[in-house]
């Protein structure tokens, strides 16, 4: 019997033997099982027995294969109850050819949902089987998948009905994308008054992928403008829908619907390094994870743990994080934009009522120095909106996230053509070689650029973010060689004027 | 030649170090600055510091191998003057009790050029703020680009400041610390240390090796007030060892000056204390050459001198970063969109005209 595990959101195929023998009547189940699954034969045994089949009243061992994979949750009921039926001979075991299945069972025989459907469905297409059987509940978001057939089963009574050849179900049909998620239209860039300089930073970081760091008092508005970020980048494509849904339905959150929107998670500043990355003895997904091609808000940076924030690293570079538990190594998918935010010092008054001296700002700034801020590309200032401008007249040139998308589809879309077999879908993606083979400058405007280098102190890195940025500027004006304007303002984005005291 | 020091000169500065501890001993016990003991002939100085100690520091001066402790300066490169020496810095010679041995790592030429251009000391707190430091730098660099050595006590804060734009105005620079000169205090400043024993010098009354002590600082400020002709204090708080620095150089008739702070700071109140009781107000580099050289003699070199942007736009953003602190604000003042407003304020900043402050915001910079 084949079924599927879940290594992180990845489905792992599970075989499930099953030996009856004469002998005391035993139930062993070994191939390392958890708790959840050890008491799967309880479960097992009284959904056979409420479903009007025999439970063999004979030595059974089952096996889960490979024995070595260490294999948690209750999903694999139904392989286990369906090889008891196939090997009593209660159903007939040549009917069971290129058919994995997945499922719950309740003691009644009724069966239910599990984590993971839609990952069981795509592992279950790549092994090469036929057809998918799964519980009510997760058929329609299994049939995503195309290229398999997947059959929604009620309860263990159909499914021996069904392999009798007694009945035979509808081919389930894909989920509908959740009309309510849909029509929560995003909140709208247009309901924030103001801000003009944050929505331009917004507007390049959507374009090109970049991570935003974000600058301002406390209700400022920061959150506010974070949230609208997924409403102006590009829609989801067919194929990172499906990411998005495997990675939510794996972390067992999602609604069991393609996801039509991308995911924002604003996960609080006392959160630790597993919580952020992903882990726990059972490795689950983290933050990072579930926000996979979508939008992590980091709100007060410098609160973060600064190991949590360390952790970022390597999905900030590879955009996956590989976990290691034990003898296993797991890989989840994590590649979102990161926006931060922070005030301007750990008072967070205005300027001119700022009562931190130089020390106290170092301080703080240091908690901001590491791999995580090595990474962000802009920086951008959030004023305190004076209330008079809050119950003002509605301006005329306020933007609203439509027009952005727009904007920003355009630009993704020559970027995808400019970076088409580099492995890099937007700027933000590219690396230091790449950056400098991708944004050609003529010779006059390289030798600024390196005549301001000296003078400001940037980078070699700081130099590459400058052109990734500028490059996205560039990119949204249409404009295919980058110039100075665009350095220009790429310069007055970026992060890097960390007075190291002392050096 | 950079060992010029005489037997019992070096025997004295060995005494005052192999002293140090119980010197800080005996300031700890509420007389609050040794001035007037480090004057003392020997045999008083044995007397005042050592007490019971005192057969064994008898002992340490009948014992002091001159001939081992030269040795050892000199491989360890360090550039030795003694009082008696015609390189050592003939101002200090003024101070009631000038230090009878320099101490310096770093380039030996300085100190004839100590001899020859008059020299400032820039000194502050260390708790500077973005105002102060930035004041720092300017003053540090316009001064180091017009030739003149500047003097400071590498110290965080203004001091470290003062020397940096020293070095990037491409001047020299000359540290007097509290530790024997090789000893890096604080630790944050290594770097600095490096940069200012390779374009100047880095001196101490103290032989190398020694560490810092409280009244060690307090003394060397004597040493920065002694070799400048204008010591500047650019931010001090009330008291403060910029304030004891002041006023050594205005026991030693020499100018003290300062530069004008918000009232509401309480690291300007030292600095404005000093205007209001008479001392000269600086708000550029032009001020102190003023003084050192006469009026109109001498000039920043135009390199560093700001004339301002030739573009219009560039010239309205610059002229609305003065009162505007947002880049909405700006953008509304010169009526250019964001995208605009941000590359010029970008250009701004690289051709030098703005300087960043740490987590977004402009500020103009000084000079």
């Amino acid at each position: 019997m084949a079924t599927f595990a879940l290594e992180g959101v990845r489905p792992q195929e599970v075989t499930v033997e099953v030996d009856v023998r004469q002998g005391l009547p035993t139930f062993m189940l070994v191939g390392l099982p958890d708790r959840a699954l050890r008491e799967s034969r309880e479960r097992v045994r009284a959904a056979l027995l409420n479903s009007g089949l025999e439970f063999p009243q004979k030595r059974l061992t089952v096996n889960l294969a490979p024995a070595h994979v260490r294999k948690a949750g209750p999903s694999f009921d139904l392989a286990i109850a369906v090889g008891l039926l196939a090997a009593s001979g209660q159903v007939p075991v040549e009917q069971l050819e290129g058919y994995a299945l997945a499922g719950e069972l309740s003691l009644s025989g009724d069966l239910r949902p599990v984590r993971g459907a839609l990952n069981a469905a795509l592992g279950a297409r790549r092994a090469g089987y036929c057809r998918l059987l799964v519980p009510e509940a997760n058929a329609p978001e299994a049939a995503l998948v195309e290229g398999i057939e997947v059959s929604a089963i009620p309860s263990l009574s159909r499914l021996a009905d069904l392999l009798h050849g007694r009945w035979t179900p509808e081919p389930a049909r894909p989920a509908e994308p959740d009309p309510a998620e849909a029509r929560a239209e995003d909140p709208d860039l247009a309901d924030v008054r103001g801000q003009e300089d944050a929505k331009r930073a917004l507007e390049i970081a959507a374009a090109g992928g970049h991570n935003l760091l974000m600058v301002g008092p406390p209700g400022a508005g920061k959150t506010m403008l974070a949230r609208r970020l997924p409403a102006i980048l590009p829609p989801p494509s067919f194929e990172e829908a499906l990411e998005i849904t495997q990675v939510h339905s794996a972390a067992g959150i999602g609604n069991g619907r393609l996801a039509t929107v991308r995911p924002f998670r604003a996960p609080h500043h006392t959160i630790s390094a597993p919580g952020l990355v992903g882990g726990g003895s059972r490795p689950m997904p983290g933050e990072i994870t579930l926000a996979h091609r979508g939008v992590l808000f980091l709100d007060e940076l410098p609160e973060f743990a600064r190991v949590a924030v360390d952790a970022l690293r390597e999905p900030f570079e590879e955009g996956r994080v590989e976990i290691t538990r034990g003898q296993r190594t797991l890989d989840f998918p994590a590649n979102a934009i990161v926006v931060a935010a922070c005030n301007r010092c750990p008072c967070a008054r205005p300027p001119d009522r700022c009562a931190c001296t130089a020390l106290e700002l170092a301080r703080y700034q240091r908690q901001l120095s590491g791999p995580l801020v090595d990474r962000i590309d802009l920086v951008c200032q959030v004023q305190a909106v004076a209330a008079a401008d809050l119950v003002g007249a509605a301006d005329e040139s306020r933007r609203s996230s439509e027009a952005v998308r727009e904007r920003v589809v355009a630009a993704r879309r020559r970027q995808l053509a400019r970076l088409a077999g580099t492995g890099a879908l937007c700027n933000g993606d590219m690396d230091g070689r790449l950056t400098r083979r991708q944004v050609p400058l003529d010779g006059r405007l390289a030798a600024r650029l390196l005549a301001i280098r000296d003078r400001i102190a940037l980078s070699g890195r700081g130099h590459d973010r400058v052109l990734r940025v500028a490059r996205t500027i560039a990119d949204l004006e249409g404009r295919e060689l980058v110039g100075e304007t665009h350095v220009d303002e790429a310069l007055s984005y970026r992060l890097d004027t960390w007075q190291r005291v002392g050096a | 030649m950079t060992y010029d020091s005489c037997d019992a000169c070096l025997r004295r500065a060995f005494l005052i170090a192999h002293l140090a501890p119980r010197i800080a001993g005996l300031l700890g016990n509420g007389q609050r600055r040794g001035r007037g003991l480090l004057g003392l002939p020997e045999n008083e100085l044995i007397a005042a510091a050592a007490g019971r100690q005192a057969e064994r520091a008898l002992a340490f001066m009948d014992g002091f191998d001159v001939a081992g402790e030269h040795t050892r300066l000199v491989d360890a490169n360090a550039v030795v003057t003694c009082l008696h020496s015609p390189r050592y810095p003939s101002l200090l010679r003024e101070l009631p009790d000038p230090p009878a041995v320099l101490f310096a790592v770093g380039s030996a030429e300085v100190l004839e050029l100590l001899q020859d251009e008059p020299a400032v000391t820039v000194v502050g707190t260390r708790r500077a703020s973005p105002y102060g430091t930035e004041v720092a730098y300017a003053l540090g660099r316009g001064l180091g680009a017009a030739g003149v050595p500047v003097i400071s006590g590498l110290a965080l804060g203004i001091d470290g400041t003062a020397h940096r734009g020293c070095l990037d105005g491409g001047g020299v620079p000359v540290a007097v610390v509290a530790s024997g000169p090789d000893v890096v205090y604080p630790r944050r400043h290594r770097c600095l240390h490096e940069r200012v024993r390779r374009k100047g010098l880095v001196l101490s009354e103290l032989p190398p090796g020694t560490e810092p002590y409280r009244w060690s600082f307090p003394a060397r400020n004597r040493i920065m007030a002694g070799l400048a002709r204008v010591t500047l204090v650019v931010e001090a708080a009330d008291p403060s060892g910029s304030l004891i620095t002041a006023e050594f150089a205005k026991d030693l008739g020499r100018c003290v000056a300062a530069v004008p702070g918000r009232i509401t700071s309480s690291v300007a109140r030292g600095t404005n204390n000093l205007l209001k009781d008479g001392a000269m107000p600086v708000s550029g580099t032009g001020d102190v050459l003023d003084e050192l050289f006469g009026v109109g003699i001498r000039r920043v070199p135009d390199t560093v001198v700001d004339t301002g942007p030739d573009d219009p736009v560039l010239k309205a953003a610059l002229t609305a970063t003065e009162s505007n602190d947002s880049v909405e604000a700006v953008a509304a003042a010169i009526g250019r969109p964001i995208a605009e407003t941000r590359a010029a304020l970008g250009r701004l900043e690289v051709d030098g005209y703005l300087v960043r402050r740490d987590l977004g915001g402009w500020e103009r910079r000084a000079l």
